[in-house]
């Protein structure tokens, strides 16, 4: 069963391509704000975290996400 | 922080197309002429986005029901159907849709929005589970989100994917939602109703399917893409609305289940708000009938849908993935999109541009609808505006 360590490193790894140059990738890195993601490339985030973990993610936790940190805890109380 | 600041983005974008003079979102239909011509912000228009698929908004019988029901009910009900708003024409509308469905159980809305967005929020709660395409109308997920319950997306038109999400949710599956559309608004394309059929009889759970815009234009009755593909008995509600092809305004679900008789009175959408007038459910009532009377206007229709979509193809603009009423030409560049809404109407063409969030992705959409009541010769109109783009030459309209 993936943790938050995991949840956290594949977060970073699927970011990658959507961080603009000089923009420094942490956990505390917010996804909309900070990182300029829009709904479209959150959803694309979610999907691809759910191909990877094999587990589906219910919109109902987006609320509650703003920064990389928020995502893995969510997705850590998820699969406990 | 104010709470005007999250609409900022919308502030920003309004003020950008009022400098260039275009107004996209709130175009003006000065005078219409019939089903098809109007005179929109002083040009004399074709209209091509209007959901008017089968060309019933002018049709004197409809006008004459609506005209007598008006002189003898007057304007409006003034009251929700739990209380003094239930007359005998919309019980006598929720018999023929029943009939004409071949279900045990109706409900009639004031909107397609109230019935949608109703079903969606009241059939499954906190505990349950609601498994959704991903292109949903946003009318679905309004309703999903009041619902309470978990919330999960598979992939558009992808049963492979539904399956995937329904095997991971394990014996709860059998108390899903599922939600679908028959042909999606945007793009106009059609969802593998049979694939998700079987999807949900493997795995359990309840089907919603929504048929707003595929009533009137599938399957041999024109029941939508539930008949269309032989699963008609394996659906549980069918929701749609009179807005489009019945040319009103109005909702409806359609169900076997003894259970809807109930669960009207716990739709909050149906209860808080006032009934649809006489002279709408009048209109409708005709409108229904003639749309079974007369097949011809689906087979115009699709005749129409064709003639646009290989004539838009073959200009070389980038179309929807199949046939259908909605004819959707995708436009990468959002500035060249509103660019070329504008030359449309210009040229004597009425569009729909949609940018996202309102498109499925990045892109912009001019979305074109057809109706019956369109002439091969109003066709060819559309698409001499269209070649008047320059499918490749941004310059052309810049």
């Amino acid at each position: 069963m993936p943790d938050y360590d995991e949840f956290l490193e594949r977060t970073f790894k699927i970011l990658k391509p959507f961080t603009k140059p000089g923009v420094m990738l942490n956990k505390d890195s917010e996804l909309v704000t900070e990182l300029g993601l829009t709904s479209l490339q959150v959803m694309e985030l979610i999907e691809q975290l759910e191909d990877h973990f094999d587990m589906s993610i219910p919109l109902n936790i987006l609320p509650d996400i703003r920064t990389v940190h928020d995502l893995a805890t969510q997705l850590d109380k998820l699969e406990r | 922080m104010s709470l005007f600041d999250k609409f900022q983005p919308l502030i920003d974008i309004r003020a950008e197309l009022e400098q260039a003079g275009v107004m996209p979102f709130g175009a003006v239909t000065e005078k219409i002429l019939s089903p098809t011509e109007a005179i929109v912000d002083g040009q004399r228009v074709i209209l091509a986005g209007t959901n008017n698929y089968l060309g019933l908004t002018f049709e004197p019988e409809c006008l004459e029901a609506a005209q007598r029901a008006l002189a003898e009910q007057g304007t409006g009900t003034t009251g929700s159907r739990m209380a003094n708003g239930t007359f005998a024409g919309h019980l006598a509308l929720e018999q023929e849709l029943a009939a004409f469905f071949g279900k045990q159980h109706c409900i009639v809305f004031s909107t397609g929005y109230a019935a949608t967005m109703g079903l969606a929020s009241t059939l499954a709660g906190p505990g349950d589970v609601i498994v959704l395409d991903a292109d949903s109308h946003a009318s679905l997920y309004d309703g999903v989100r009041l619902s309470g319950a978990e919330i999960v997306r598979f992939r558009h038109n992808d049963a492979a994917d539904l399956d995937k999400r329904l095997r991971r949710l394990g014996e709860r599956s059998a108390n899903t939602l599922i939600i679908v559309e028959g042909i999606y608004s945007m793009l106009g394309d059609q969802a593998p109703l049979a694939d998700i059929v079987e999807v949900k009889k493997r795995r359990g759970g309840l089907l919603l399917v929504d048929e707003a815009h595929s009533l009137g234009m599938l399957g041999e009755h024109g029941r939508g893409v539930a008949e269309a593909a032989g699963v008609e008995d394996e659906v549980d509600f069918i929701v749609g609305t009179f807005s489009k092809s019945l040319g009103a305004i109005g909702g409806y679900c359609v169900s076997d289940h003894a259970e809807l008789e109930a669960i009207r009175f716990a739709i909050r959408s149906y209860i808080f708000t006032a009934s649809p007038s006489p002279s709408v459910i009048a209109s409708t009532r005709v409108a229904l009938r003639l749309m079974q009377e007369r097949p011809q206007l689906r087979r115009r229709l699709w005749d129409n849908a064709q003639r646009l979509y290989d004539g838009l193809k073959s200009l070389g603009f980038k179309v929807s993935p199949q046939v259908s009423p909605v004819v959707a030409v995708t436009i990468e560049d959002r500035d060249w999109a509103i660019a070329c809404w504008s030359r449309l109407l210009q040229r004597g063409a009425y569009v729909n541009l949609v940018m996202p969030p309102a498109s499925p992705t990045t892109d912009s959409l001019l979305r074109c609808s057809v109706s019956a009541a369109h002439t091969p010769a109003q066709i060819d109109r559309i698409l001499e505006a269209f070649a008047s783009l320059g499918a490749g030459d941004k310059q052309a309209v810049k």
